[in-house]
């Protein structure tokens, strides 16, 4: 510690001067907080390029037949909407942006162990970013192989797979990073006195996602080099007309993408396992259950992506396997639910913008994964497979699961990251609108797949109108809703009341710090001697 | 914890480790040389695995680190070992 | 900012084999592609095994062994604070690294000459198995070589490091990590060398 350095802790990380001004000053960034709000304005505009996309696929969809756009064009938007989604928002998503702003907070540390590598994370997010994005834009057309880049269609078509598929490999590495970070991190600088069961629920759920991204992702990232080995020298080995074998991509993709899901999942979990104790004012419901069950989520992930290729033509052994363990990972989730509705039991509970967010996670999470149960069943999959059923499945789970989850963690984390409130009656409003649309555009989707509408097709059977005309009609509702909660974020960051210290009456650490946070969090490292969620005193 | 760090292990132990996997190694090639059938993959992976614990235990100094990562190693290994029994339940059986 | 952060060398251990880790993953996945065709033309791997020099590749696998037997020795070293001790070795490994290269070159000319490279005329004659063996072989040694190219400009930044005292014997996590991962490049290599040139 030299001069400098104590004078640095009175001014906040916003205002911090350092060696770069302005841009420069966020983009060469080390501090871990100006770090994750570079991760969340990527990820948000980004988010509405996805949106976009979304919307204008149920435009198309609006009637049967051909209604705004060409069938190749509407392959190339869902390709599009799915790499975006998936490997620019929502498997970063969380953790980039509130793990990399609260996780040293939250285990009373200064920054992240290495702070240089985590800028390196972010420049690397946005390299990957930039290569995937240009698939659009050069070259024979936008990929249309859907995010899933299925063999050997994804090098049998002429289509411009090559940036979509190395864009999607370097964003894993941003990913890999970011995890490696994140766990030595876990390990290393926690605030003296916090035991591993001393630790908050949301730095444990980044720790198992941490591993996950470590252990999953080097799957994808050789697979999909041999994708692009596949495309350029014909090495052969998912070519069935060089005697490889497709289905073999097949079990390399879902090794990493189903467990990407729980790296999706996971952080969002720990968003609501912190703000359900802060809203009830009381401890979590069974702490160590929680623990426990998160890394069990963790560690069975791994071993039920077969669940994804049941009409692949698996052996009948594999199909058991992989259908038993698919109803053995619902088990741990289903504790966490039991965990979080007894947390509220009972509870002193004030109904505030993230409460309400949470809440209505539980809810769309619940029908997201019962709906997956239909779906790891062998019997009921062949039914529904490939169809607007499975769709409407997993963005109960990806939008609804992941994507309520981040809105209740930006309400909440709203006034320690910019120092100022939200507007609440206006977030509100904005839920409400955002929670029908949500509901009126994937609901029907589940009746239209058991009715046998199949996805990825730009046209579809007459009988289907009504339902369609439905589910458009809730995308404009979301949308909408989507516009007043992101204008209403935006223009309190900037006007917002100035928010106190702490707002929630929270008691993990964030709170205890100023809002916004000083460059360094903490004028002196705590000694925790308390449980996280302790609210006596 | 950090009592690991100033372990210096003799360069002795070093070249002795180095004669066992060079005697690993021939022994291997040998095996094969010899008609076992489908045994001699069986026996050169055996002794590719115990080279890798000699690697891992003295050069990576895995013996005289904290437990933690030998569990590590432990848990990486054992996933990766059922992933390949999960792919294999679909390929044994078709 | 860096210079208040005070040096953690457990953490940065930590963080290398956490690396490691995910680096054997990466190869996992072609080590589970190579399960699966093997296990499916287990004949037709057995006779492309025999186009192998298992010679050379017991010379690549005793070349690895020493440097990696060397790398490790240059940390004892480091620790002892022998300096010059700790050059040798290390500049042992750089050459070993390079001859490990030069060989693999010769190999691969060799096989490429033959016309035994993926999407080759020569291939498709011989069919599924056989494509399947040499395009493993050529991604997995390949992606071996680039490894060993990586090590090759770490171990020569140490070298460097350890020349200009930055790397000594109270800081030398930097190099140790360069062992750990010269160690796994090693490690893959282990395996490597049985499935491609002791299967016939």
């Amino acid at each position: 510690m030299n001069a400098e350095s104590t004078h640095m802790h009175e001014e906040n990380y916003l205002k911090y001067q350092g060696k770069f001004k302005g841009l420069l000053g966020w983009i060469f960034s080390t501090d871990h907080k100006r770090i994750g709000l570079l991760y969340l304005y990527s990820i948000a505009a980004f988010f509405i390029l996805g949106a976009i996309l979304g919307l204008m696929m149920k435009l198309e969809l609006i009637a049967p037949g051909k209604t705004i756009m060409e069938a190749q064009t509407y392959n190339g938007i869902f390709t599009l909407h799915g790499i975006t989604m998936i490997f620019l928002i929502v498997i970063p998503g969380i953790p980039a942006v509130f793990g990399n702003f609260l996780l040293p907070i939250m285990i009373g540390a200064k920054d992240v162990a290495f702070p240089k590598l985590n800028l390196a994370s972010w420049w690397v997010y946005i390299f990957g970013a930039i290569v995937a994005v240009s698939s659009q834009f050069m070259g024979d057309g936008p990929p249309d192989t859907g995010w899933t880049f299925y063999a050997p269609y994804s090098f049998k078509t002429n289509t411009n797979m090559l940036p979509a598929v190395l864009g999607a490999f370097i964003l894993g590495f941003s990913s890999v990073l970011t995890g490696l970070n994140f766990i030595v991190t876990i390990h290393r600088m926690r605030a003296p006195g916090m035991k591993w069961l001393k630790m908050p629920l949301f730095p444990w759920a980044l720790y198992a996602t941490a591993w996950v991204q470590l252990l999953a992702t080097p799957i994808v990232a050789i697979t999909l080099l041999l994708v692009v080995l596949e495309r350029t020298l014909q090495i052969g080995f998912f070519d069935p007309a060089l005697g490889g074998d497709p289905v073999l991509y097949q079990h390399l993709f879902w090794i990493y993408s189903h467990p990407a899901v729980y790296i999706m999942i996971l952080p969002a979990m720990g968003v609501i396992s912190e703000i359900l104790p802060t809203f009830s004012q009381k401890p979590i419901f069974g702490y160590k259950a929680v623990v426990f069950s998160t890394m069990l989520i963790a560690f069975i992930g791994y071993f039920v992506w077969g669940h994804h290729m049941f009409t692949s033509g698996l052996s009948e052994v594999s199909l058991v396997a992989f259908s038993f363990l698919t109803f053995l990972v619902a088990i741990p989730s289903a504790i966490k639910v039991f965990n979080w509705v007894a947390t509220l039991y009972q509870g002193s509970i004030v109904l505030k913008t993230p409460l309400i967010w949470a809440a209505s996670f539980l809810v769309v999470f619940m029908i997201g994964g019962l709906t997956g149960l239909v779906l790891g069943s062998l019997a009921t999959n062949v039914h529904v497979h490939d169809t607007a059923f499975v769709v409407a499945h997993f963005h109960y789970i990806i939008f609804g699961g992941v994507g309520f989850a981040f809105f209740a963690a930006i309400h909440y984390w709203f006034p320690k990251i910019f120092g100022r409130m939200y507007d609440a009656k206006t977030a509100n409003t904005g839920w409400g609108i955002f929670f029908i649309g949500f509901n009126t555009l994937y609901f029907p989707m589940f009746y239209l797949g058991i009715k046998g509408m199949p996805r990825r097709y730009f046209d579809y059977l007459p009988e289907f109108h009504g339902a369609n005309i439905l589910s458009t009609f809730g995308a404009i509702i979301l949308i909408i809703g989507l516009t007043i909660i992101i204008s209403n974020l935006i223009k309190s960051a900037r006007n917002g009341e100035p928010a106190e210290a702490n707002p929630w009456n929270g008691v993990t650490l964030e709170w205890k710090v100023s809002s916004p946070p000083s460059l360094e969090n903490f004028e002196e490292i705590p000694t925790i001697t308390k449980k996280p969620y302790d609210f006596t005193s | 914890m950090d009592n690991h760090e100033n372990h210096i292990v003799p360069l002795k132990t070093y070249l002795l480790i180095l004669g066992a996997l060079l005697v690993f190694t021939f022994l291997s090639i040998a095996i094969t040389l010899i008609d076992l059938g489908p045994l001699a993959v069986a026996g050169a992976l055996l002794f590719a695995m115990l080279k890798t614990t000699l690697i891992v235990f003295y050069f990576m100094h895995l013996k005289f680190e904290n437990k933690m990562y030998a569990i590590f190693g432990g848990v990486v290994l054992l996933t990766f070992i059922v992933v390949i029994i999960l792919t294999f339940s679909d390929y044994m059986f078709q | 900012m860096t210079q208040q952060i005070h040096r953690d060398d457990e953490g940065s251990k930590l963080g290398m084999w956490l690396f490691i880790f995910n680096e054997l993953l990466f190869f996992g996945g072609l080590f589970i592609t190579y399960a699966v065709f093997r296990y499916v033309h287990q004949e037709a791997f057995h006779f492309a095994a025999q186009e192998l020099d298992v010679w050379l590749g017991a010379a690549n696998t005793v070349i690895l062994l020493v440097s990696s037997a060397t790398i490790a020795m240059s940390i004892s070293t480091i620790k002892m604070g022998n300096k010059k001790l700790t050059l040798a070795f290390l500049a042992i490994t750089l050459l070993l690294a390079v001859v490990f290269l030069v060989n693999k070159y010769f190999e691969w000319g060799a096989k490429i000459e033959h016309g035994l490279f993926p999407s080759s005329a020569m291939l498709a004659e011989l069919g599924a198995g056989d494509t399947m063996f040499y395009g493993l072989y050529f991604a997995m040694t390949g992606l071996h070589a680039l490894h060993i190219l990586v090590g090759i400009v770490l171990i020569g930044i140490v070298l460097l490091r350890v020349k200009n005292n930055k790397t000594t014997k109270d800081n030398h996590q930097i190099q140790e990590n360069v062992g750990l991962y010269w160690h796994l490049v090693d490690i893959i290599w282990v395996f490597l060398f049985p499935l491609f040139y002791l299967i016939a």
